[in-house]
């Protein structure tokens, strides 16, 4: 690892993408994850053959992406709830074509045009595709601006490994928000695994061809039973999750991004008040830590879930944990930031 | 003729038209009298002549010459519809030392990519564009495009393309040439032997420009489409000649190096 800083999100978010070996960054400017377009803009033309490039618009840049990751190089873009919509397609021809990529979304509140408040209402389209087809993203929920910088830095690895794009899903106030950051040390490019199917002229071998397209029913059931097939080791490889308290808990809270912080507030308090708030905080959406959150759930009677947004994650708990274990959901919208205490009166209706 | 003269003969014989190396040997699936194929074969003359094949990548379209990967013995990235530019613009930039062409139809350069591909020519990405402009959508059915003659009856326009309810035919090579990005821009033909010669003249310009890092080229090709034209390929040569020519005209619209 290397020094610390006091860095905002949006910041740490790019930094870590360079030192994880990012030299190719496409994006249009979007409040609020405007710091981490400045921030390439910056220090991308610092890197040997960096490739900063405003695009003209968010198609255009996940587009640029398609192209640069199709070279195999390390390759990034990255926006906020909106410019995430126009991405879906070029996201669903990513997966459908197996280019690494990091796509960043720094979530605000929607539908529409929303505002530019921090809100978790993009869960769904991170989750459950989005864009058209069948196809899994790995999503990556940082609770903190270390947090963001380190799984910044390891999408990068998920991606190449799987050849599958990866999403760090964070929101305006992770983004904007300032906090010391013990940045990772710079990889070697050298030491990136070699990409023997990137298209960068066939010199003497065949011809590399990077394509989402199968015309024959047939070809097009066995290239989506492979990539279900790949999807399947995933969800057995790299489910993560954080849980706090969970021995014996008397409620078991699930939030990801910044409420999985602030579920943490919400467990101090309640503590003063003789609760003990168990807390489970999924790391990857996709794949969902299902397993576990059935495990622990055994041991309580009520699953209480937060977000901001009205209700998102909460299906996907109730998928994970038998019918008869109770289920709420508490969830703020619009970019409001639910409180440590007023999550301690949701609780509390339940203990 | 005697043994000997046979002999001779035969040893003088060269062989003086075969397939481009940058052609493999799979079937196009162009229809009879598409231009198509002329121009992808033009493109892959000038790639083996340019001794580019091994760090040439292509970027294809959505349309008719979808399989372009099919056919071309050179690595070829199959993106989404319209975005050919944008996509060729992220490999250029990843690697610069690659040389990278945009193979476009009129839906994708002039219509549905219309954003991507104008940013592209004024960036003068250093990029080699191919618009293939058939004044309509042949794969899905023959539908009127931005590119479709007023008065062209189209599946989309059975009674004719009128200015009022669609505006005129888009004249995308004018329109780009208006910006200061662009190094070269050229419009082209390939229904005669002379125009074949020009169009490949200009094909290996516009690599060459590339080549040379001057920037971004752009070849639009005035192409055939008998099926959907309701022709016969001749009729079909005919009517660039005749009427298309006459609202596309062939010729350099701007080299600046």
């Amino acid at each position: 690892m290397g020094e610390k800083k006091l860095m905002r999100g949006n910041e740490a978010i790019a930094e870590a993408a360079i030192r994880a070996g990012c030299r190719n960054y496409f994006a249009y400017p979007i409040t609020p994850q405007a710091e981490l377009l400045q921030w390439m803009a910056e220090h991308m033309p610092e890197q040997e053959n960096g490739t900063f490039l405003q695009a003209e618009s968010e198609i255009g840049a996940v587009s640029m992406v398609y192209g640069a990751a199709s070279t195999g190089e390390r390759t990034m873009t990255s926006s906020s709830s909106p410019g995430i919509s126009l991405k879906q397609e070029g996201i669903s021809y990513l997966a459908g074509s197996e280019l690494p990529a990091v796509i960043v979304n720094i979530m605000r509140g929607g539908p529409g045009l929303g505002n530019i408040q921090p809100a978790q209402g993009d869960y769904f389209q991170a989750t459950k595709g989005g864009g058209h087809g069948d196809y899994r993203l790995i999503v990556l929920a940082p609770s903190t601006v270390p947090e963001a910088a380190e799984l910044t830095f390891e999408a990068f690895e998920l991606a190449d490994r799987y050849r599958n794009p990866v999403m760090v899903l964070a929101d305006g106030m992770i983004g904007q928000m300032m906090e010391p950051v013990e940045l990772p040390s710079p990889l070697d490019l050298a030491d990136l695994p070699p990409k023997p199917w990137a298209t960068t002229g066939k010199d003497g071998r065949k011809p590399n061809v990077i394509r989402s397209f199968a015309l024959g029913a047939e070809k097009l059931k066995s290239i989506n039973e492979n990539l279900q097939s790949k999807y399947e080791n995933i969800k057995r490889a790299e489910t993560r999750y954080e849980e706090i308290g969970v021995e014996d808990p008397d409620i078991l809270l699930v939030a990801f991004g910044t409420v999985g912080r602030i579920a943490k507030s919400t467990r101090r308090l309640a503590r003063n008040e003789g609760i003990d708030v168990g807390i489970f905080r999924p790391i990857t959406l996709w794949p969902f830590p299902d397993n576990r959150l059935a495990e622990l759930s055994q041991k309580v009677d009520t699953v209480l879930t937060v977000e901001m947004n009205a209700g998102q994650m909460v299906e996907d708990v109730r998928l994970s944990v038998d019918s008869d274990i109770n289920t709420p959901f508490y969830g703020e919208q619009g970019g409001v930031v639910p409180d440590p205490s007023r999550i301690l009166e949701e609780v509390k209706k339940y203990v | 003729m005697s043994e000997e003269a046979v002999a001779e003969n035969t040893a003088e014989l060269k062989k003086v038209f075969d397939r481009p190396k940058s052609l493999n040997d799979e079937k196009f699936s162009y229809c009879p009298g598409c231009h198509h194929g002329v121009i992808n074969r033009l493109i892959a003359e000038v790639i083996d002549e340019l001794g580019i094949q091994d760090s040439t990548v292509g970027t294809a379209p959505v349309g008719c010459s979808v399989f372009l990967y099919k056919w071309f013995d050179v690595d070829v990235i199959q993106p989404a519809h319209g975005r050919v530019s944008a996509v060729a613009t992220g490999v250029k930039r990843a690697r610069p030392d690659l040389t990278v062409f945009a193979y476009q139809g009129d839906g994708d350069f002039a219509s549905i990519g219309t954003n991507n591909s104008t940013h592209a020519a004024n960036r003068g990405e250093n990029i080699t564009t191919f618009f293939i402009n058939n004044t309509l959508y042949g794969m899905t059915g023959g539908e009127m495009a931005p590119t479709t003659l007023l008065g062209q009856k189209t599946t989309t326009s059975p009674h004719g393309r009128s200015a009022r309810d669609y505006g005129y035919p888009i004249k995308m090579s004018e329109m780009l040439a208006a910006l200061d990005g662009p190094t070269y821009i050229t419009r082209q033909a390939v229904y005669d032997a002379k125009r074949i010669d020009n169009a490949k003249a200009a094909i290996k310009k516009a690599f060459r420009y590339q080549m040379e890092d001057e920037g971004y080229s752009l070849v639009e090709f005035l192409s055939a489409c008998p099926i959907n034209w309701g022709m016969d390929p001749v009729e079909a040569n005919e009517r660039i000649k005749e009427e298309v020519e006459e609202v596309y005209p062939l010729g350099d619209i701007i080299e600046r190096s």
